[in-house]
C-alpha cells in the first residue's frame, strides 16, 4: 500500500519549501504546503479503505536501519486501527490548519521558513505515528520537538521567543531522556524494540518475574511522555510555548505533538498493563495535571494562555482515561480534543489577528458584532469542550469519566469537579472576548474565508465528532470501557453548571469575579501566578545548575584545572626559558669561553670513558 | 747527532704550545681581526700535528686532511674577513665587546 507516501509528501514539501521558498512566489508556497499535506491525507484516506477492516495490523518493512550484533532495527512501517485513528487526525487537522496558516501567516515575515517547518513537523508527526519500532518511533518524536523548538522561537527576534523556544526543548530533553533509558531497558529485557515482538514477549512473561523490570520500563515511558505531553512535573514548557505563531499552537501545542504521549501510552498498552503501579501513576499525575491546569485556567488573563492550560488539563484528561485501562477513551478523547481545542486556539488566532495581535482578554469585549462566525464557531467548541450532551466532548470525556469511576470513584469527582471548572474559564474567556462592550482600541474585522472556514469545518467535527464511535473501532485491540449513563449525565450536568455560573459571573453580574477574586486573597494570586511553580523550578533546577556550572564547571574545571594545566606548562617553559636565555649574552668572548669550557669537558669525559676506542 | 731526527715529541710539543697560543688569543683579545688570527692559528696547530703523524706512520691521509683543513681555513677567511668588513663599516670599531647586540 506504499505506507511510506504518505509521510514523504510533506517531506518534499519541506525540501521545496525549505530550499526555494525564499526565490518563488507566495501562491506556489502556499500550493506546495497545503497540496503536501491534503495529498498526503488522501493518501491516508485511500490507504486505509483499501486496508478496511483493519482487523489485523498491517506492516511494510522497507530496509534494515541498524544491523548490529543482536540489535536489528528496520524502517518499517505499520498501520492498525489506533493508527489509523491518529493518521486521520494528523492529516485531517493538519490539513484544515495548513489552510488556515495562509491566511494567518499572510503577513508575516519569513513565510516560506514557517510552511517549511509547518510540513517538516507533519513528516516528523506522521513518522512517530507509523513507526513499527521504539527507535523510529523516538526519531519521529524527537523530530516533532525540533519542529516545535523552531516554530516556538519563530519570532527569532523577540527575547520571549527565542527563550520559551529553549525552553520547551531543554523540558523535553528531560522527558526523553527517560525515554531513552526505557528503550535500553527494553532492549535488554526483550533483545528488540520492533513493537510486535516486545508485545508478543511481554504477553509471555510471568506477572511476578516481570513485575519490576516491566514497572521500570513503564515508568520510564511516563517521563518521557510527561516531557511530551505536558504533564506534572513536566508541563512549564507548554504554556510559554504560546510565544509561537497561532497556527503552531493549535496543530503542534494542541491537536498533534503533546497528544504524542497519549499515543505512546496507549501502544505501549500491553506493557502497561502488565504494571499495576504505573498504571496508577499515570492516572494520578494524569488527574492531578487536569484539576491543577484547570485552576491555573479559571485566572489567565491571556487568551492564548487560557487555552494552553486547558489544553495541559485535557491532556491530563487523556492519561486518565489511558492510566485507568480505558485505552480507547483516552485515544478518543485525544481526537475530539484534536477538534475543538485545534478549534479554540484557530478562533482565538482569528481574534488576535482581527485585533493586530492582542490577546489580553481585558481589551476584548463585544466582538461578536464584528467578528459572528469565529464567535460562533469558538462558541460551538466552547460548548464542546463543557461536554454539553451530544457534543463530541460530552462522548470522550464521559467515556473517560466513567471508566475512572470504575476504577476508584474519588477520581471521578475530581475529574467532574475539573470538568465543571473547564466549562467555566472556556465560557469566561468566550464571555471576555465577544459579550458586553469593546475595551480595546484597535479596529476589529473578520478574518477572509481561507480562515474562516476551517473554522467552520472544525466547528461541524467538535459538535458532531463524538458520534464517530473510537471505543467500539479499537474494540479489537483494547478492552472497551464500561458504561453508566448516570455518572455520563452528572458530569455533562456539571459542566452546564459551569457554564451557567461563567454566565452569571460575567454577564448576569459583573465584577462578581472581581469580588470572589478579591475573597480568596492569597489563594488567587497564588493560582494566578500559577502556584509559583516556574519559580520553584528556577530556584531548585535553574538556578543550582546555572551557578553550579558557573563556579564548578566553569571557574572550577574548565578555568581552573584544564586552562590551569595548559597555562602552567606554557608559564613553566617561559620560566626555564628566562633563566637560559642569560646565557645568550651577546658578548661574543663569552661564547668562545664556552665553547673551549665544552671542548675541555668532552676531553675529559673521552678521557675517563677510555677513549674514542 | 748532526743527522739525527728532530722526535716526534717536539713536534708534537710545538703543536700543542701552538694550539694553546691560539686558544688564548681566542678567549682573551679583544680585536676582532686578533681572534680571527687565533682561530687560524689553532687551524695550523692542528694541521701540524696531522702531518707529523702522517710522516711518523708513513701514511698520507694526514697530508690529505690537512689540506681539507686549509682550504676550510681558506674559505672562512673569506667569509669572516667579510664579516668583519661589514662590522666596521657599520659600527665603526672592532672592539669585540662592543659587538654585543645579539642576546636576549
Amino acid at each position: 500500500m506504499n505506507l511510506w507516501l504518505i509521510p514523504i509528501f510533506p517531506l518534499l514539501g519541506f525540501l521545496a519549501n525549505g530550499l526555494f521558498g525564499r526565490r518563488i512566489p507566495k501562491a506556489l508556497i502556499n500550493t506546495i504546503a497545503v497540496g503536501s499535506v491534503l495529498l498526503s491525507f488522501a493518501w491516508v484516506v485511500k490507504t486505509l479503505l483499501g486496508l478496511s477492516p483493519l482487523e489485523t495490523k498491517y506492516i511494510e518493512h522497507y530496509f534494515t536501519w541498524i544491523q548490529s550484533g543482536t540489535l536489528n532495527i528496520g524502517v518499517d512501517f505499520a498501520v492498525d486501527r489506533l493508527t489509523a485513528i491518529m493518521l486521520l487526525v494528523v492529516t485531517g487537522v493538519g490539513t484544515l490548519i495548513h489552510i488556515y496558516a495562509v491566511g494567518y501567516m499572510e503577513h508575516e515575515g519569513g513565510y516560506y521558513r514557517f510552511f517549511a517547518y509547518f510540513n517538516l513537523f507533519m513528516f516528523f508527526m506522521l513518522v512517530l505515528v507509523l513507526a513499527q519500532n521504539y527507535l523510529l518511533l523516538f526519531v519521529g518524536w524527537e523530530g516533532v520537538g525540533l519542529c516545535s523548538y523552531l516554530l516556538v522561537g519563530f519570532y527569532f527576534t523577540e527575547q520571549f521567543a527565542t527563550t520559551a523556544g529553549n525552553k520547551a526543548f531543554i523540558v523535553n530533553r528531560v522527558g526523553d531522556f527517560g525515554f531513552s533509558l526505557a528503550m535500553f531497558l527494553i532492549y535488554r529485557q526483550f533483545g528488540t524494540l520492533d513493537f510486535s515482538k516486545v508485545f508478543d514477549s511481554a504477553k509471555g512473561l510471568p506477572v511476578e518475574a516481570s513485575a519490576g523490570i516491566i514497572t521500570a520500563i513503564t515508568l520510564l515511558l511516563l517521563v518521557g511522555a510527561t516531557g511530551k505531553s505536558a504533564q506534572i512535573p513536566l508541563y512549564v514548557w507548554l504554556p510559554d510555548a504560546m510565544a509561537g505563531p497561532t497556527p503552531v499552537s493549535a496543530l503542534i501545542h494542541a491537536a498533534t505533538m503533546v497528544t504524542a504521549g497519549v499515543y505512546m501510552t496507549a501502544r505501549s498498552a500491553t506493557l502497561f498493563l502488565k504494571a499495576p503501579i504505573s498504571m496508577d501513576t499515570v492516572a494520578v499525575i494524569g488527574l492531578a495535571t487536569a484539576f491543577f491546569a484547570a485552576t491555573i485556567g479559571l485566572t489567565q488573563m491571556d487568551i492564548k494562555k487560557v487555552f494552553a492550560y486547558s489544553t495541559v488539563s485535557q491532556l491530563g484528561y487523556m492519561f486518565l482515561g489511558v492510566g485507568v485501562g480505558a485505552f480507547s477513551a483516552g485515544i478518543f478523547h485525544l481526537m475530539t480534543h484534536a477538534f475543538f481545542k485545534a478549534l479554540l486556539f484557530l478562533g482565538a488566532g482569528a481574534v488576535i489577528h482581527g485585533l493586530h495581535g492582542e490577546q489580553d482578554l481585558r481589551q476584548m469585549g463585544g466582538l461578536f458584532k464584528h467578528m459572528k462566525i469565529t464567535a460562533i464557531t469558538l462558541l460551538c467548541a466552547s460548548v464542546a469542550i463543557s461536554g454539553v450532551p451530544w457534543t463530541s466532548g460530552f462522548f470522550s470525556k464521559d467515556a473517560i469519566l466513567v471508566a475512572a469511576y470504575a476504577r476508584a470513584p474519588w477520581m471521578y469527582w475530581v475529574g467532574v469537579l475539573t470538568a465543571g471548572m473547564t466549562a467555566f474559564y472556556v465560557f469566561r474567556a468566550w464571555i471576555m472576548a465577544f459579550l458586553g462592550d469593546y475595551r480595546g482600541h484597535a479596529h476589529p474585522h473578520e478574518s477572509p474565508l481561507v480562515m474562516t472556514g476551517p473554522l467552520m469545518i472544525l466547528a461541524l467535527l467538535s459538535l458532531g465528532g463524538g458520534f464517530i464511535n473510537v471505543p467500539h473501532f479499537l474494540e479489537p485491540m483494547f478492552a472497551e470501557a464500561a458504561e453508566n449513563q448516570a455518572l455520563a449525565w452528572l458530569s455533562a450536568g456539571v459542566g452546564i453548571l459551569g457554564i451557567l455560573l461563567a454566565i452569571l459571573f460575567y454577564v448576569v453580574k459583573p465584577g462578581l469575579a472581581d469580588s470572589v477574586a478579591k475573597g480568596f486573597g492569597g489563594l488567587y494570586t497564588l493560582v494566578y501566578n500559577k502556584y509559583f511553580v516556574d519559580e520553584v523550578y528556577d530556584a531548585t533546577v535553574v538556578e543550582p545548575l546555572v551557578e553550579g556550572s558557573r563556579t564548578v564547571l566553569w571557574r572550577g574545571i574548565d578555568a581552573g584545572l584544564i586552562d590551569g594545566t595548559v597555562n602552567g606548562v606554557g608559564q613553566r617553559s617561559r620560566g626555564i626559558g628566562s633563566i637560559l636565555r642569560l646565557m645568550q649574552s651577546g658578548n661574543i668572548r663569552s661564547y668562545a669561553a664556552w665553547v673551549v669550557l665544552g671542548s675541555i669537558v668532552l676531553l675529559i669525559v673521552i678521557g675517563f670513558s677510555g677513549g674514542l676506542r | 747527532m748532526p743527522n739525527a731526527p728532530v722526535p716526534l715529541s717536539w713536534y708534537l710539543i710545538l703543536s700543542a704550545v701552538l694550539f694553546a697560543l691560539g686558544v688564548a688569543g681566542f678567549i682573551f683579545r679583544r680585536n676582532i681581526i686578533t681572534v680571527f688570527m687565533s682561530i687560524e692559528l689553532m687551524l695550523n696547530a692542528v694541521n701540524l700535528s696531522f702531518v707529523t703523524f702522517s710522516y711518523q706512520f708513513k701514511q698520507v691521509d694526514g697530508h690529505i686532511y690537512s689540506f681539507f683543513v686549509m682550504v676550510v681555513a681558506a674559505a672562512e677567511a673569506a667569509v669572516g674577513l667579510a664579516i668583519i668588513l661589514t662590522v666596521f663599516k657599520n659600527r665603526a670599531t672592532l672592539m669585540i665587546d662592543e659587538v654585543n647586540s645579539m642576546k636576549y
